[in-house]
C-alpha cells in the first residue's frame, strides 16, 4: 500500500470499468433534459420574445424586430436605470468588500469571543433576502418601528427621499451581506502562508506595511472572486427595492430588473419589450464579467 | 530545527527570534479594550434588528394587531390573513422539499455521471449547467412563465420547484461532483469486482461516502427555495398557492395605506426562524465547508 504512488491516473474506460458511455449519460439524463428544457428552451424564448410583437395576454403577433429594442433603449426610465443601478452597484461593492475584509481582519485568530463575533457578523446571512427586507421594512417605519418617535420629532423619513431610499437599501445589503464577504475573505486570509508574513516581519515591516504590501497583493484572487460576485448580484438587484421602494420615491430607485418587471407585467405588459431589455441586460453582463475577468488576470500574465 | 527557522537564520542571522510575542496584562488590557468596545459595537448592530424584531412581535406597539399587554395577536392576524398562514406554511414547506428531492437527486446522479464516466458531451453539458450562473434570474422568468403557462404548469407550486431546482443546479452539482471525486477510486472498483452494477455500486458504496455533500446541497436547496421571492411573484398569482414570502410581503398591500407592522414582523420571525435555527446547528459544517477550501479561488 505503501508503495502506491500512483502514476497520474488516467480514466479510461477499461479502468473505470464501470460501463460504456451510454451508462454514462443515463446517469447524466436528468440534468440534460432540466439544462435543455429550463434553460435553454427559455433562452431561446426570451430571443424570440425580444424580436416579437408579444402582449403578456394573447400570445404572439408575429415579427416586431427593430421596433421592440426601439422602444426599450428610447424608455423613458430605461437610461435612469441603469445609472442608478450602476450608482448602487458601485457603491455596494466597495462598502461590502472593503468591511468583509474589515471583518475578517477583526476576527481572523480563532478565540472563543472572534468566535461568537463570527456568528454574529453571520446570523444575518441566514435570512432570505425577501425576508430581510421585510424586517427592514418594518425597521424604517415611521409608525411601528425603533426610530418611529425620532423620525417624527426630527421630521426624518428613511424611505422617503431619493437618497435616503438609496442609503436605506444599501444599509439593508450591508447587514444582510458583511458576514458572508467576511467569510470569503477569511478563506483568502486563510489561504496566505504564514512565513511570508514570517518573512515581512523579519524585514521589519510595519503592521500597515505589512497589510498594504504583503497581504492586499496575495488576497487578489480572493478580491477578484468577491468583486465579480458583488457586481453581478448587484446589477440584479430586485428584491429589497421592490419590497422597500417599489423603485420609488418618483422612481429615483428603480432598478433594471425592476424596469423589466414593471415592463412585463405592470402597465405595459408587453414581453416583447421586456425581453428586448433582458437581452441587452444579458449582453452587457456577459461584457461586463469578460472585462472583469480580464482587469484581475492581466497582473499574472505579464 | 525546523527549515524554516533554518532558513531564517541563514537569511537574517541578525533578526530576533518569531517566537510568539507576550505581552504583559496591562499592555494587553491597553490594546484590549478599545478593540473589545469596538466589536461589541459591530455585534449589537448586526444583532439588533434580530433581536428588536423578535421582541416586538409579542410586544404593545402602536401601528400593530398587538396593542395592549404582551401576547401572540401579531400572529393571529398573520393566522387569520387570506388564507392563512397555515397554508402558506404549507406550500412553503411543499416547494422547500420538493426542490430538494429534485435537487439532491438529479445532482446525485449528475455528479455521479461526471465524477466516474466518460460519455460524448460531458464537459459541453457541464459547463453549459455553470452557464446558468452567467444569465441572470430575470431574464430567464419571463420566458419561463410563457413556457410554463404553455405546458399547464404555471400558477403551480410544481412549476416553481422546477424553476428554483435549476438556478440551484450549478452549485449543487459542483458540490456533488466533487464529493464523488474525493472519494478512492478503489472502492468502486471493489465493489465492481465483487460483482456490484454501476447502479450497486452507487447506491450501496458511493452513497454512504458522499453524505457530508449531499447534506450541503440539501441545506442550500432547501433555503434557496424557502426564500425565493421572485419565481412565485411571477409565476404564482393564486392567493391559495402564495408561498409565505410573497404572503408576507402582501401584507402591506392588503388595505390601500394602512399596512399592518405587526404580522409583517410576525411573518418575518415565522420566515427566519427556522433558517436561524438552521444555520447555528450546521453552521460549523458550513463555514468548515467554506474555509476547507471548495471556494478557494
Amino acid at each position: 500500500m505503501t508503495t502506491t504512488i500512483a502514476p497520474p491516473r488516467r480514466r479510461h474506460r477499461t479502468r473505470s470499468g464501470l460501463g460504456g458511455p451510454l451508462q454514462g449519460w443515463l446517469y447524466a439524463a436528468p440534468t440534460a433534459v432540466f439544462v435543455a428544457l429550463l434553460f435553454i428552451v427559455p433562452l431561446v424564448v426570451v430571443f424570440q420574445m425580444s424580436a416579437s410583437d408579444w402582449p403578456l395576454l394573447g400570445g404572439n403577433r408575429g415579427v416586431n424586430l427593430p421596433d421592440n429594442y426601439v422602444d426599450a433603449v428610447g424608455h423613458r426610465l430605461f437610461w435612469d436605470s441603469i445609472r442608478f443601478t450602476l450608482l448602487y452597484t458601485v457603491i455596494t461593492t466597495v462598502i461590502l468588500i472593503a468591511l468583509g475584509l474589515g471583518l475578517a481582519l477583526l476576527v481572523q485568530e480563532s478565540t472563543r469571543w472572534k468566535g461568537f463575533l463570527r456568528t454574529a457578523f453571520l446570523v444575518p446571512s441566514a435570512l432570505g433576502l425577501a425576508s430581510a427586507s421585510l424586517l427592514f421594512y418594518v425597521l424604517y417605519s415611521p409608525i411601528a418601528g425603533p426610530f418611529a418617535d425620532l423620525m417624527n420629532s426630527w421630521g426624518i423619513t428613511f424611505l422617503g427621499s431619493p437618497s435616503g431610499a438609496l442609503w436605506s437599501t444599501i444599509f439593508l445589503i450591508v447587514w444582510r451581506y458583511a458576514g458572508f464577504y467576511m467569510l470569503l475573505m477569511l478563506v483568502g486570509l486563510q489561504g496566505i502562508p504564514d512565513d511570508v508574513y514570517e518573512a515581512a516581519r523579519i524585514d521589519g515591516a510595519s503592521r500597515w506595511q505589512t497589510f498594504r504590501d504583503v497581504t492586499v497583493p496575495l488576497l487578489r484572487p480572493t478580491f477578484a472572486l468577491t468583486t465579480i460576485m458583488c457586481v453581478t448580484g448587484s446589477l440584479l438587484a430586485f428584491e429589497q427595492f421592490y419590497i422597500l421602494t417599489k423603485g420609488g420615491p418618483d422612481n429615483s430607485t428603480l432598478t433594471v430588473v425592476q424596469l423589466i418587471y414593471n415592463v412585463a407585467f405592470q402597465g405595459q405588459n408587453s414581453l416583447g419589450i421586456a425581453g428586448a431589455i433582458s437581452v441587452l441586460v444579458l449582453a452587457a453582463l456577459i461584457i461586463i464579467n469578460i472585462f472583469q475577468l480580464r482587469a484581475f488576470r492581466r497582473p499574472e500574465e505579464s | 530545527m525546523s527549515s524554516q527557522t533554518l532558513t531564517r537564520a541563514l537569511v537574517a542571522p541578525n533578526a530576533r527570534p518569531t517566537a510568539p510575542r507576550h505581552r504583559s496584562t496591562a499592555k494587553r488590557l491597553v490594546y484590549g479594550i478599545p478593540y473589545w468596545v469596538f466589536t461589541t459595537a459591530l455585534a449589537v448592530i448586526f444583532l439588533y434588528p434580530l433581536i428588536w424584531t423578535g421582541v416586538s412581535s409579542v410586544s404593545p406597539m402602536a401601528g400593530t394587531s398587538q396593542t395592549d399587554g404582551w401576547g401572540f395577536g401579531n400572529y393571529a392576524a398573520l393566522g387569520d390573513y387570506q388564507a392563512g398562514i397555515w397554508v402558506y406554511l404549507w406550500n412553503t414547506l411543499f416547494l422547500a422539499l420538493l426542490t430538494v428531492v429534485l435537487t439532491l437527486t438529479i445532482s446525485l446522479l449528475g455528479g455521479y455521471a461526471f465524477a466516474r464516466f466518460r460519455f460524448p458531451g460531458k464537459n459541453a453539458l457541464f459547463l453549459l449547467v455553470l452557464a446558468i450562473l452567467m444569465v441572470p434570474y430575470a431574464t430567464l422568468l419571463i420566458p419561463l412563465y410563457v413556457i410554463l403557462n404553455a405546458v399547464g404548469l404555471q400558477n403551480s407550486l410544481v412549476g416553481v420547484a422546477l424553476v428554483v431546482t435549476m438556478f440551484q443546479l450549478p452549485f449543487s452539482m459542483f458540490m456533488m461532483r466533487i464529493s464523488f471525486e474525493s472519494v478512492p477510486r478503489e472502492l468502486d472498483e471493489a465493489a465492481l469486482v465483487d460483482g456490484c452494477s454501476s447502479w450497486g455500486a452507487l447506491w450501496r458504496v458511493m452513497l454512504p461516502a458522499v453524505k457530508p455533500g449531499m447534506i450541503t446541497v440539501g441545506l442550500f436547496a432547501f433555503l434557496t427555495a424557502w426564500n425565493d421571492f421572485f419565481a412565485p411573484l411571477i409565476l404564482i398569482n393564486d392567493t391559495n398557492r402564495m408561498t409565505l414570502p410573497l404572503a408576507v410581503a402582501n401584507l402591506r398591500g392588503q388595505v390601500q395605506g394602512v399596512v399592518d407592522y405587526g404580522a409583517t414582523e410576525a411573518g418575518v420571525v415565522v420566515l427566519a426562524l427556522p433558517c436561524i435555527v438552521l444555520f447555528l446547528i450546521l453552521q460549523r459544517h458550513y463555514v468548515r465547508g467554506f474555509m476547507s477550501g471548495a471556494f478557494k479561488g
